[in-house]
Parts: structure tokens; C-alpha cells; sequence
């Protein structure tokens, strides 16, 4: 934790530098914020189960400087999904790639681009909405992101645009020493306006790193956003992800976060619903091995009526791994009519595998309608038993029941290219072939 | 075809089956009835491979083979059919796939080609008129949804799709009125040939009498107590299960 603290100091005209006002300020808050809070340790009620202390080594290089590694784009990443047409970004190491125009303005009217350039081009915007919502001052993460992330994504749909394409951020940890890698993101939907948006987690070589990722996503009124994020990385990767949604009236979120791999994970999903008839439909699918972790935290909090969300979290765990879910529900004393359901399903297919689930609902208004469940259980056996006196295999009877209680969730994803690769790869991952597309050269696992 | 000895079984450390002994040829049709806890469905499960219960001691042979030894899959592969007394739903599964990849599975065990989809499909659509199941597969899950009536009429669907010489139906005609009854007695006469064999489990009489046995054979307490032709199941309706528990006692 010193080790950040002195960075910042050693870094702080740099990092403080070409921002306006608002962003260093922003930047000498964090800090002190993380200065106090520091680094969770399982002492932690949020963090009983996850220890993320054990992952940010300090031995691991950490650079405030874009990677001065010479690459080529499309030398190592060609995303084959057929048919499946987007906006696509690569990201590397966080850093949105220096040699490539920074932003990108659409005749449409969308902005993508690196956030870095965004703060200085669009400060109006950018500050409207940047580091608004995440919670600086008790989580130390996010803190820490604040205080020392340079570089991310940035993207703006204005008012009414209803984006047809996808846009698809591929983040790539791609380095040959053992690094820490923090990004910030941040999304604005505005008003009316419609937007998907698929994340793919990838690294490459099998270097270990910490990935600290912190993103914000404003859902304006009456706006939707579909938010995809496909995690597949080496067991030598591990990560903390925090996603802060602020919804506005009548606006839609819908987030799938499917992990196939990934050697240390913990997703921390945070919902706000600022206005009244905002949905949110959150779905979540683990499959895990070895000694994989994989921790999804989410907290959706109802403050106004006549809201709903719906949320299914789903995991299948083999061998040594560890599941983590815990999800909160909170409904405000004025959130009447609110409508909240919450599952998290698990499938242990070993005796050593393990999951801590906890679902949670706080419920302050009495005329709401809410639900929660959670279960961990094996395979039916007498399903298993009827496909195999059919003459289907073990395996294959043991295939077709897990990638039939997965489909649940893919079957959420709305991009229908998508949605059918993501079959595949479970059903590869099943298969315990490596969950990667054929041409793809980023060897995730 | 199927040759069983002395065969013992527990459960939980409680013998459910207590010395049975059976031998059945290609070409026959058997029934087993008897009053219900009497181990008839502990039968069915063992021969199709359940790993729930515990063979203590006997042998059974099947096609000259020691079965006990092998998969239930390869039992299946090798020609033997359950039909189930409570089919399972498996929502999720589709009809299609489960019984494509049974049929393509069986058929790469005897070094046949797969079938492909025109060939498949229209192979249902011929099994479905023969035993007369007229329920729409496409975009239907295994057994989900499906009456207690359609269920039973699936097994017999999946018998017909699989050809087996070896059937063992175990009271697949518990809860059928009698229109679903004549289906899937038709159906099961249907698909009898003289180089397969069918043992027939059930409480009642009521089956029997569309599908003729060869040998009736009565089990009571884990054993054969009472084993004749076609008229010992008349004589039981009409005598009901007391008559055979008086006179063991």
C-alpha cells in the first residue's frame, strides 16, 4: 500500500499536471481516501472470502507510462466472430494505444476514445459525469484507481443516437514482466439513446498481473445499455473490476458477465436506480478449475418506484476453485412498487471445489415484491442416469446437463452472433479445450 | 438372451431382491407382476445399470456378456431399453439433440455412419406414426411440459427410435386412461419381433391384456413366488395379491 502512496508522491506533478481543476483535486482527495482506507483485507466484511492482499505483489512493475513495447494491433488480436460487426477498441495495459487516433468522432454522432484525451477535449462532459458515482471514499480500490489510473476508454452516445453495431473493448494485458495494470472507463448514454457494448478480457503470455479496472456508466433517461463482459485470461492473471451504473428515469440496463477463465477475479457490479421506472436485469455466469477464484459482488439499490430488476447468477465449479457471490438488494423507504428478484445457482463438480453464497435484501418500503435464493448442488443424477441408458456417454450426458444449465445465461446475451460463439466456448471450456476463438492468436488460458 | 441367477440386492444395506432367477429367448414376451414394494422396479434399474443399488451376490448374463459389469450407456449400445416409470423432464435438453446424440452414439458403438439431419429427421417423423405419438418435438425439452399420458408415449417413441432386443418397460401403464393404454400396448406389439425380447413390469392385469406374455412370473417380497403362462394373470386379477401371500404363508 506504501508502495502507492510513495508513487503518487514521487509522481505528482506529473500526475497532476495538464488536468483541470476538477480532476486534481479529484486525484489529491483519492489518494488521501486511500491513505485511510488502503487496501481491503478479509478482516473486511465485504472481503471475508477474497483475499486480495495475496495478489498485488510487490514485486510487480507498475508504470504510470503507456507500454513502450513495440506491437501491432492486428498482429496479435483479429477478433473472428462471424458476423459480428462493431466498433472495436483494443486496449493494452489500460492504455488506450498512443499511435492510434486518441478519439474517434463518429458522423453519428458517438465519441470513443481514450480518457485521457477525452478529459482534455470534452471536459464539459467528462466532468459532468467522471468519478460522480464511484464510491471513492470507502472503497479503497476505488480510490486507488482514482488516484493513479492515467489512461481508459471514454465513450459518449448523445442524446436519441440508437447505435445498430456493438462497440467491443478488447482489453489486453500484454507485457514479459509481471506487472499491475489499472484502467478507467467511463460510459455516457444519454437521453433516448441505445447502446451494447462487449468487453473482452484477454492476456497475453503467461506473465502474472494485477489488473485493477474501475468503470462508470451513465444510463440517461429512458436510455439502454446492454453491457456484455467476457472474461478470459490466463490462471497467472487476477483482478479486481468495479462497475458503478447510475440509472436514470425509464432507462434500461441489462449487464452478463460471463467468466471462463481467469486465474483470480473479483467483479464488483453496482447498481443505482435515480428516478423512478428504471430496469435492470443483471446475469452472471463462472465456470471455474484448478485453483481459480472467482468473487462476483453485487449491490443494487432501489431509491424511487416502480422499479424492477431481475438478477441470475449462475457458476460451475470443478476441482480446487472457489465461487464467491454476494449479492445486496436495497430498497429505499420510497421505493414502493419496486419488483426485485435474485438468484445465484451453483454446480460443484468435485468434492475439494467450493462457493460462499450470499444473497442479501434490505427492505425499507412494505409494498414491493422481492425474491431471493441461492443453491449449490451436483449434477441430477437421475437426468444423468436417463441420458446414459440412452446409450449417451457419461461425459457427454454430463456435457449436454452443464451446458444446458449454462445456456440460461448465454442465452440472455442479445448480440446473436455472440450469443452463439459464447455457446461454443462454454461448450469448449466444458470440454476443457481452451475456451479460445479458432484464429485467435491471444492464448487465454 | 438375458440369464439371471440367484441375483441379490440391497439398498442401503436392505436386500430388496433375494435370489432371483430368470432366463429370457429372443421371441418372448414377459411379464412380472406383484404388489407394489415387492422389487419390481428395484429389477428394472439394476438391469439397466442404476449405481444406486448393490449387487451382494448372483450373475446376470446378457447376450453371453456378465451385464453387471458394464456402463449403462453400453448397455443401451449393446440393445437394452428402460422404459422408465417416471420418465425424467429435463427442461433445457432438447428432444432433438437427446435423441440424435443417443441414435449417433449407438450407431458409432456398431461402426455405423452417423445419421445426418435429413435422415434423422426423417426417421422421427416414421417412428412417431408407428407407435402414433403425435407430439411436436422441435423446441421441446426431454419430457418437459409433457402429460403423464405423453411421457409414457415417449418412452415408446424412444424404444421405437432405438431398436432395442432387449425391452424392459417398467409399469408403463401406471396413470394411462385407457385411449393412452391401447397406444402404447399397440405400440409395444408394434415393435415385437422374434429376434427381440420384452419383460412387461406391472401392477395390473390391464395391460396384459393387449399384450400377450409368454410367461407371467410373480414377485413378492424380492423373489419369483409363482411363475406360469398368460392364465396365472387372470387368475391373479380375479384373486387378487392375497391369494399368493396366503398361500406362501
Amino acid at each position: 500500500m506504501n508502495r502507492f502512496i510513495e508513487i503518487f508522491e514521487k509522481n505528482k506533478s506529473n500526475l497532476i499536471s495538464d488536468n483541470s481543476d476538477y480532476l486534481k483535486i479529484l486525484r489529491l482527495e483519492a489518494i488521501e481516501n486511500f491513505k485511510k482506507t488502503g487496501i481491503p483485507t478479509t478482516k473486511n466484511e465485504e472481503w471475508l472470502h477474497t483475499d486480495i492482499q495475496k495478489v498485488i505483489k510487490p514485486e510487480y512493475a507498475f508504470s504510470l507510462e503507456p507500454p513502450k513495447i513495440e506491437y501491432n494491433i492486428d498482429d496479435f488480436f483479429k477478433c473472428d466472430v462471424p458476423q459480428l460487426d462493431t466498433y472495436m477498441f483494443v486496449i493494452i495495459n489500460g492504455w488506450f494505444p498512443q499511435q492510434l487516433k486518441l478519439i474517434n468522432e463518429y458522423e453519428n454522432g458517438l465519441i470513443v476514445g481514450s480518457i485521457a484525451e477525452a478529459q482534455k477535449k470534452y471536459p464539459e462532459i467528462v466532468e459532468k459525469y467522471f468519478s460522480k458515482y464511484i464510491d471513492n471514499a470507502n472503497d479503497g480500490l476505488s480510490a486507488l484507481n482514482t488516484a493513479l489510473a492515467k489512461d481508459g476508454i471514454f465513450i459518449y452516445v448523445p442524446e436519441n443516437l440508437i447505435l445498430e453495431k456493438p462497440i467491443q473493448l478488447v482489453y489486453i494485458v500484454y507485457s514479459t514482466e509481471d506487472i499491475i495494470v489499472q484502467h478507467r472507463n467511463l460510459i455516457v448514454a444519454e437521453k433516448n439513446s441505445q447502446a451494447k457494448i462487449v468487453i473482452c478480457d484477454h492476456s497475453l503470455h503467461f506473465n502474472k498481473s494485477f489488473t485493477n479496472a474501475a468503470s462508470e456508466i451513465f444510463v440517461g433517461e429512458n436510455a439502454k445499455v446492454d453491457y456484455y463482459k467476457i472474461q478470459n485470461s490466463s490462471n497467472n492473471t487476477s483482478q479486481n473490476t468495479i462497475t458503478q451504473v447510475q440509472q436514470e428515469r425509464s432507462s434500461k440496463f441489462l449487464s452478463n458477465v460471463v467468466t471462463l477463465h481467469g486465474g483470480f477475479i473479483r467483479n464488483n457490479l453496482n447498481v443505482k436506480q435515480n428516478a423512478e421506472g428504471c430496469q435492470t436485469n443483471l446475469y452472471g455466469l463462472y465456470l471455474s478449475d484448478k485453483e481459480q477464484h472467482i468473487d462476483n459482488h453485487t449491490y443494487i439499490e432501489h431509491a424511487f418506484p416502480n422499479c424492477t430488476s431481475n438478477e441470475k447468477y449462475k457458476g460451475i465449479l470443478d476441482d480446487k476453485s472457489e465461487g464467491v457471490f454476494r449479492g445486496k438488494i436495497l430498497v429505499q423507504p420510497d421505493a414502493q412498487k419496486t419488483t426485485a428478484y435474485q438468484a445465484n445457482n451453483n454446480l460443484l463438480l468435485s468434492d475439494s471445489a467450493s462457493v460462499n453464497s450470499e444473497p442479501q435484501l434490505e427492505i425499507y418500503a412494505d409494498d414491493v415484491k422481492c425474491s431471493h435464493g441461492a443453491t449449490i448442488g451436483q449434477l441430477d443424477q437421475d437426468a444423468l442416469f436417463y441420458l446414459r441408458s440412452r446409450g449417451i456417454s457419461n461425459e457427454e450426458a454430463r456435457m449436454m446437463l452443464m451446458h444446458t444449465y449454462a445456456s440460461e445465461i448465454i442465452n440472455k446475451i442479445n448480440i446473436e452472433p455472440l450469443k452463439e460463439r459464447m455457446n461454443d466456448l462454454v461448450s469448449k471450456r466444458l470440454r476443457g479445450e481452451l475456451s479460445r476463438c479458432n484464429h485467435c492468436f491471444i492464448k487465454c488460458c | 438372451m438375458l440369464s439371471i441367477k440367484n441375483l441379490r440386492v440391497s439398498v442401503s444395506n436392505k436386500e430388496i431382491l433375494k435370489g432371483i432367477n430368470l432366463e429370457v429367448k429372443a421371441g418372448e414376451v414377459h411379464a412380472i407382476m406383484g404388489p407394489n414394494g415387492s422389487g419390481k422396479s428395484t429389477l428394472a434399474s439394476v438391469l439397466a445399470g442404476r449405481e444406486i443399488f448393490e449387487v451382494t451376490s448372483g450373475e446376470v448374463k446378457y447376450k453371453g456378456k456378465n451385464l453387471l459389469k458394464i456402463s449403462p450407456e453400453e448397455r443401451a449400445r449393446e440393445g437394452m431399453f428402460l422404459g422408465f416409470q417416471y420418465p425424467v423432464e429435463i427442461p433445457g435438453v432438447s428432444m432433438l439433440t437427446f435423441m440424435r446424440t443417443a441414435i449417433n452414439e449407438i450407431r458409432k458403438y456398431r461402426n455405423q455412419e452417423p445419421l445426418d439431419s435429413m435422415q434423422f429427421m426423417e426417421l422421427i417423423e416414421r417412428k412417431k406414426l408407428l407407435v402414433e405419438f403425435e407430439k411436436k418435438m422441435e423446441n421441446r425439452s426431454v419430457n418437459e411440459g409433457f402429460s403423464g399420458g405423453e411421457k409414457k408415449k415417449n418412452e415408446i417413441f424412444q424404444m421405437a427410435m432405438l431398436e432395442p432386443t432387449l425391452a424392459i418397460l417398467d409399469e408403463t401403464d401406471s396413470g394411462l386412461d385407457i385411449d393412452a393404454l391401447r397406444v402404447v400396448a399397440n405400440g409395444i406389439n408394434k415393435l415385437k419381433t422374434k429376434d427381440n425380447a420384452t419383460i412387461v413390469i406391472t401392477h395390473y392385469q390391464r395391460l396384459l391384456e393387449y399384450i400377450i406374455p409368454d410367461y407371467v412370473h410373480v414377485l413378492y417380497d424380492g423373489k419369483f413366488v409363482k411363475s406360469g403362462g398368460k392364465e396365472l394373470a387372470i387368475e391373479l386379477e380375479i384373486k387378487g395379491y392375497d391369494w399368493i401371500k396366503k398361500e406362501i404363508e
